[in-house]
C-alpha cells in the first residue's frame, strides 16, 4: 500500500485517473460531479438530525439528548448535532437538504444484508450482481468513476471499470474494530491479557474520527483533488465506517459526525467553483433504536437520515413525513418508522443533478423495485 | 472441535471457501501422500541454482586481489559489485519466498505442504547471511520438497550437500589441516595464517539436525566429525580455499567433494570408527546419525510438538520414535503414526498459530490466490516471521510464548482488517465460518461476526477470533 502523500506527489495520481484525453468534456456527466458517502454500520439519524421538539425523544433517550451541547435549531422540529458545523453553515446557505425517516426496502437488521441492498439497489440481499452507481454510469457515458476505498465497493461494481484507492495508511486497527476485538476476547484469558496490554501501549486510530476530524478532512481534501480537475473523476464513492454505536454513543458519534463534517467542509473548499456542479449524497444502511440501551448506545433500527449537499441542492430544508416517536408510532415497537424510500431520494437527486429523466434513472438504478417514485424538487434546474 | 476441523486446521494450512471440509479426515490426510506435488505451478518461474551461483561467481570475479585493496577505484568497483549482488540476491529471495507462499495458499495437499515448512525450519538457514540470500529458498525446493515423503536419511544427505547449508554454516571455508592444501598452505605461510577446520556445520548437524543437544556427543566428536566433512564444498561460487582447486570441473552451485581439502585418516565418533576414504567417510557418519535412536527421539519430539502440543505427550513421542526406528526413518510411516494418534485429535485448540501459519490460513480463508511477492514479504516481516530468516540455524521457535505477544496481536488485527478489506470482496463471513472452522466457532464469536458493521469487518473479526488464531 502506498501512502497518500507519496501517491499525490509521485504523479501516480495522473496514472490512476488515466492519461486519457479530456473525454470528460464530451460525457453526459460533463462538469457535473457526484459523490456518494456511505456510512457503514448504521448511523443514528435521531442523533444526527435530532427531532428535539418531539416529546417522545427525551422519553426514550434522555441520556443521549441531554448530552447534546448547543444543537443547531433548523426548524420547529429538528436540530442538528453540534459537531455538524459545516453542514449547518451549508444549511443556512441553502446548500444542504436533509431527509428524515428514510429507509431502503430492507426491514431486517443485518448490516451485511442491508448494505448489500443499499449498494446494489436490489430488494433481496445478494440477488443483484452490480451496484447502482455502476449502473448509473450507463447514463453518463465517458464519466470516470473511482472509489476511495481499499477495494471497489459493491455499489461501484459492475460492467464499467472503476478505480479504487485507499487514502490512508493506518497506524493500527480502527477503534471500532479494536473495541469489538476487545469484547471478542473477553472470555479468553490469554488473548484478553494480550489485548489489554496492547491497547494500553498503542494508540489506535481511525480514518474518520481521528484527531478532531483530521481524518475526515484528509478524505475530503483527497476527494476534491480527484474530482476537481477538468479530466478528473466525475463519480466517486467514499467509505466511512465506525457508525455502529452500540456503546458510548455520545462521544463516539460526536467524533464520527465531526469527521463527516470535516470531510464535507474540505470537499467544498477543495472543489472551489466546481462545488456548484457537485452533488453529495450521504446515506447509511439503516437507523438505530429510538431507545438508548444499557451501555449508553443504541442498537440496530430501521429508518435513518439521508443528507444531500451541493451548490445546486434545494437546501435549507428538512424533508420528513414525520412518523412520531410515541411507542405506538414505532416500527415493531422500537424503531423510527420509515416514511420515505431512500431509493426515491437517490433516484430523484441523481436525475435532478444530471438533468436526466427521473423514470429512466429509477428503472436503471433500481430495476427490481416496482413502484419507484423518484422525488422531484431536490435539485435546482440547470 | 470436530475431526474435520482438526484435519483442516491443525494438520493442514486452513480451509478455503472453494473447498469442502473432508468427509473422512484421516483418509484425507493419507491421500495427500499421493496428491502432493513436489514442484507445483507456483515454482515454475523461480530462479535456478545456476542463476544464483552465477551471480555469486560474477561477484567473486570482480573482487580485487588482496594486494590491490587500497586502490580507490578498485574499492569503489568492489562496493558497486557488492550492491549489485545484494540486489540480485534479494530479488531471487523474494521470488522464492513468494512462490513458497503461493504454493501454500493454493495447495491441495496442505498437510504435506505444512510438513515441508516444518522440515525447512528444522534444517533452517537464515538469509541474513549475504551468501545464503539467493540460495536460501532453493534449499527447501531442492532438498526438502523432493524428500518430504521419503526417508529422513535422504533428506539429511540432500540438505547437508546443498550450497545454502554449506555456505550458511561455513563448511566451504573448512580445510583439513593435514590435507594436501592444508599442508601446502602451512609450508608457504607459516602457522597462524593457515586456513583450518571449521566446526560450524558438524556441530549443528549433531545438535540441531540429528541427535539433538545434550544427547551424549562430546566436543571431541564434533571435531572428529568436522574433520570427516572437510572437502565438502560447492563449485563455482569462489568462496573459501577450495575455489582455485575446484576450477571449472563442475557447474556452478553443484556439490563437489574436494579431495585436496580432506583430512586423511580414520575418524572416531561416539566410539565408532570410520575408516572410509574421502566423501564416503562423511556420508557414512551422516548415515549412522540419521539412524540413531537419539535422532529418532529428537525428530519425534519436534513433530509431536508441531502437531499436538507445545509440551508433547511422552507416550506419543515414544510411539513416533519407535516408528522412526522400526521403519528406518521412513517419513510416511512416521506421519501415519501421527495421523493415527488419538493425542493429535484432541478437541480444543492445541497450538497458537505462528505468523506464517496465520497469514497463510487467512489468505486461504479469504479464497486468495496469494499476494504479490513484496506484499507477502512485507506482511510476514510486519508480523515478525520473515521467510527463511529466523536469525539462527535453530530456526523459528514452535511454541506459543514466542508468538502470542501483544504487539504481534495488534499487528494481526491490523493486517486482518487490511486483508479483509482488500481481498474479502463479497465473501460473507457468516457462511465462511462453517467452511473454514466447521463446528468450532463459539456463540460469542459467531455473534461478534454477525453483528459486525460491514462484511469486511466481520471477516476481520473472524480472522482474529480466538478460534482462528489457534489450531
Amino acid at each position: 500500500m502506498i501512502d497518500r502523500r507519496s501517491f499525490l506527489a509521485s504523479g501516480a495520481l495522473a496514472a490512476a485517473l488515466g492519461a486519457a484525453p479530456r473525454i470528460a468534456f464530451a460525457s453526459a456527466a460533463g462538469e457535473q460531479r457526484f459523490l456518494f458517502v456511505i456510512q457503514r454500520g448504521a448511523a443514528d439519524g435521531l442523533h444526527s438530525l435530532v427531532p428535539l421538539a418531539d416529546p417522545g425523544l427525551r422519553a426514550a433517550r434522555a441520556a443521549l439528548v441531554d448530552g447534546l451541547e448547543e444543537p443547531v435549531k433548523l426548524d420547529s422540529l429538528f436540530s442538528l448535532h453540534p459537531a455538524l458545523v459545516n453542514a449547518a453553515a451549508l444549511f443556512r446557505d441553502r446548500q444542504a437538504l436533509f431527509l428524515h425517516a428514510v429507509a431502503t426496502t430492507y426491514r431486517d437488521r443485518s448490516h451485511f444484508d442491508a448494505q448489500n441492498l443499499l449498494e446494489t439497489g436490489g430488494i433481496r440481499p445478494y440477488a443483484e450482481r452490480s451496484g447502482w452507481i455502476n449502473r448509473m454510469l450507463d447514463l453518463l457515458p465517458g464519466a470516470r468513476a473511482m472509489a476511495l476505498a481499499q477495494a471497489v465497493p459493491m455499489a461501484l461494481r459492475g460492467d464499467h471499470p472503476v478505480a479504487s484507492y485507499a487514502p490512508t495508511r493506518r497506524a493500527g486497527p480502527t477503534p471500532d474494530l479494536a473495541a469489538r476485538v476487545a469484547s471478542l476476547y473477553a472470555g479468553d484469558r490469554q488473548l484478553h491479557d494480550l489485548w489489554s496490554q496492547a491497547t494500553q501501549t498503542a494508540e489506535l486510530v481511525d480514518d474518520l474520527s481521528v484527531g478532531n476530524g483530521r481524518g475526515g478532512k484528509a478524505l475530503g481534501d483527497l476527494a476534491a483533488r480527484l474530482l476537481a480537475p477538468a479530466d478528473g473523476a466525475r463519480v466517486m464513492m467514499v467509505e466511512t465506517g465506525g457508525w455502529d454505536t452500540h456503546t458510548a454513543q455520545k462521544g463516539r458519534l460526536a467524533a464520527q459526525l465531526g469527521g463527516l463534517d470535516a470531510l464535507i467542509g474540505a470537499l467544498k473548499a477543495g472543489l472551489g467553483p466546481a462545488w456548484d456542479r457537485t452533488l453529495v449524497v450521504v446515506a447509511t444502511e439503516f437507523g438505530r433504536t429510538v431507545a438508548v440501551n444499557g451501555t449508553g448506545g443504541t442498537d440496530h433500527g430501521t429508518a435513518a437520515v439521508a443528507m444531500l449537499f451541493g451548490g445546486k441542492v434545494r437546501g435549507g430544508r428538512v424533508l420528513a413525513d414525520w412518523p412520531g416517536l410515541r411507542q405506538s408510532d414505532l416500527h415493531e415497537g422500537r424503531d423510527l418508522r420509515p416514511t420515505q424510500g431512500l431509493e426515491d431520494v437517490i433516484a430523484g437527486a441523481v436525475a435532478g443533478h444530471f438533468a436526466l429523466d427521473p423514470e429512466e434513472v429509477g428503472r436503471r438504478l433500481y430495476p427490481s423495485i416496482d413502484r419507484m417514485k423518484p422525488l422531484s424538487g431536490l435539485i435546482h434546474a440547470r | 472441535m470436530p475431526l474435520r476441523s482438526i484435519a483442516i486446521n491443525r494438520f493442514g494450512l486452513g480451509g478455503r471457501p472453494d473447498e469442502d471440509p473432508p468427509a473422512d479426515p484421516r483418509r484425507w490426510l493419507r491421500e495427500q501422500f499421493a496428491s502432493f506435488e513436489p514442484t507445483p505451478a507456483a515454482f515454475s518461474a523461480i530462479p535456478t541454482r545456476a542463476q544464483v551461483a552465477d551471480k555469486l561467481a560474477a561477484y567473486a570475479d570482480e573482487r580485487p586481489d588482496s594486494g590491490k585493496r587500497d586502490d580507490p577505484e578498485k574499492v569503489e568497483a568492489l562496493q558497486m559489485a557488492r550492491r549489485r549482488l545484494r540486489r540480485n540476491a534479494q530479488d531471487q529471495y523474494r521470488a522464492l519466498a513468494g512462490a513458497r507462499a503461493r504454493a501454500a495458499v493454493l495447495s491441495k495437499a496442505p498437510f504435506i505442504e505444512r510438513l515441508v515448512h516444518f522440515w525447512a525450519n528444522h534444517f533452517a538457514i537464515s538469509v541474513d547471511k549475504q551468501t545464503t540470500v539467493g540460495f536460501g529458498g532453493l534449499l527447501e525446493v531442492e532438498a526438502i520438497r523432493p524428500h518430504v515423503l521419503g526417508r529422513f536419511a535422504d533428506m539429511l544427505g540432500a540438505v547437508e550437500q546443498h550450497p545454502a547449508m554449506l555456505l550458511y554454516l561455513d563448511q566451504v571455508q573448512s580445510v583439513g589441516p593435514e590435507s594436501v592444501l592444508g599442508l601446502r598452505a602451512a609450508q608457504r605461510r607459516g602457522v597462524g595464517r593457515v586456513p583450518g577446520l571449521n566446526e560450524n556445520l558438524a556441530r549443528e548437524i549433531l545438535e540441531l539436525h540429528t541427535l539433538g543437544v545434550r544427547s551424549g556427543y562430546s566436543q571431541a566428536d564434533v571435531t572428529e566429525f568436522a574433520r570427516a566433512l572437510t572437502g565438502w564444498s560447492i563449485a563455482g561460487v569462489r568462496r573459501g580455499p577450495a575455489a582455485r582447486i575446484i576450477g571449472d570441473r563442475a557447474r556452478p552451485g553443484t556439490f563437489v567433494f574436494v579431495e585436496d581439502l580432506h583430512q586423511p585418516g580414520t575418524r572416531t565418533i561416539m566410539g565408532r570408527h570410520y575408516g572410509q576414504k574421502g566423501f564416503a567417510q562423511g556420508a557414512a557418519i551422516l548415515g549412522d546419525l540419521a539412524a540413531s535412536p537419539a535422532t529418532a527421539h529428537h525428530i519425534a519430539t519436534k513433530l509431536a510438538r508441531h502437531f499436538v502440543a507445545d509440551n508433547p505427550p511422552p507416550a506419543l513421542v515414544q510411539r513416533l520414535t519407535a516408528t522412526f526406528l522400526d521403519s528406518g526413518g521412513d517419513l510416511r510411516s512416521i506421519y501415519s503414526t501421527l495421523i493415527a494418534a488419538e493425542e493429535a485429535w484432541v478437541p480444543g485448540p492445541a497450538k497458537f498459530k505462528t505468523p506464517w501459519e496465520w497469514s497463510i490460513s487467512a489468505l486461504r480463508a479469504l479464497g486468495s490466490t496469494g499476494l504479490a511477492d513484496n506484499q507477502m514479504a512485507d506482511l510476514l516481516a510486519e508480523l515478525g516471521q520473515p521467510t527463511w530468516r529466523p536469525g539462527s540455524p535453530a530456526g523459528y521457535d514452535d511454541t506459543a510464548p514466542s508468538w502470542a505477544g501483544s504487539d504481534g496481536l495488534v499487528k494481526r488485527v491490523e493486517a486482518a482488517e487490511r486483508l479483509a478489506q482488500r481481498l474479502g470482496g463479497g465473501l460473507d463471513p457468516r457462511s465462511l465460518c462453517d467452511k473454514i472452522l466447521p463446528g468450532v466457532l463459539t456463540q460469542q464469536t459467531a455473534d461478534a461476526v454477525a453483528r459486525a458493521e460491514s462484511l469486511a469487518q466481520g471477516l476481520a473479526l473472524f480472522l482474529v477470533s480466538p478460534e482462528f488464531l489457534r489450531r
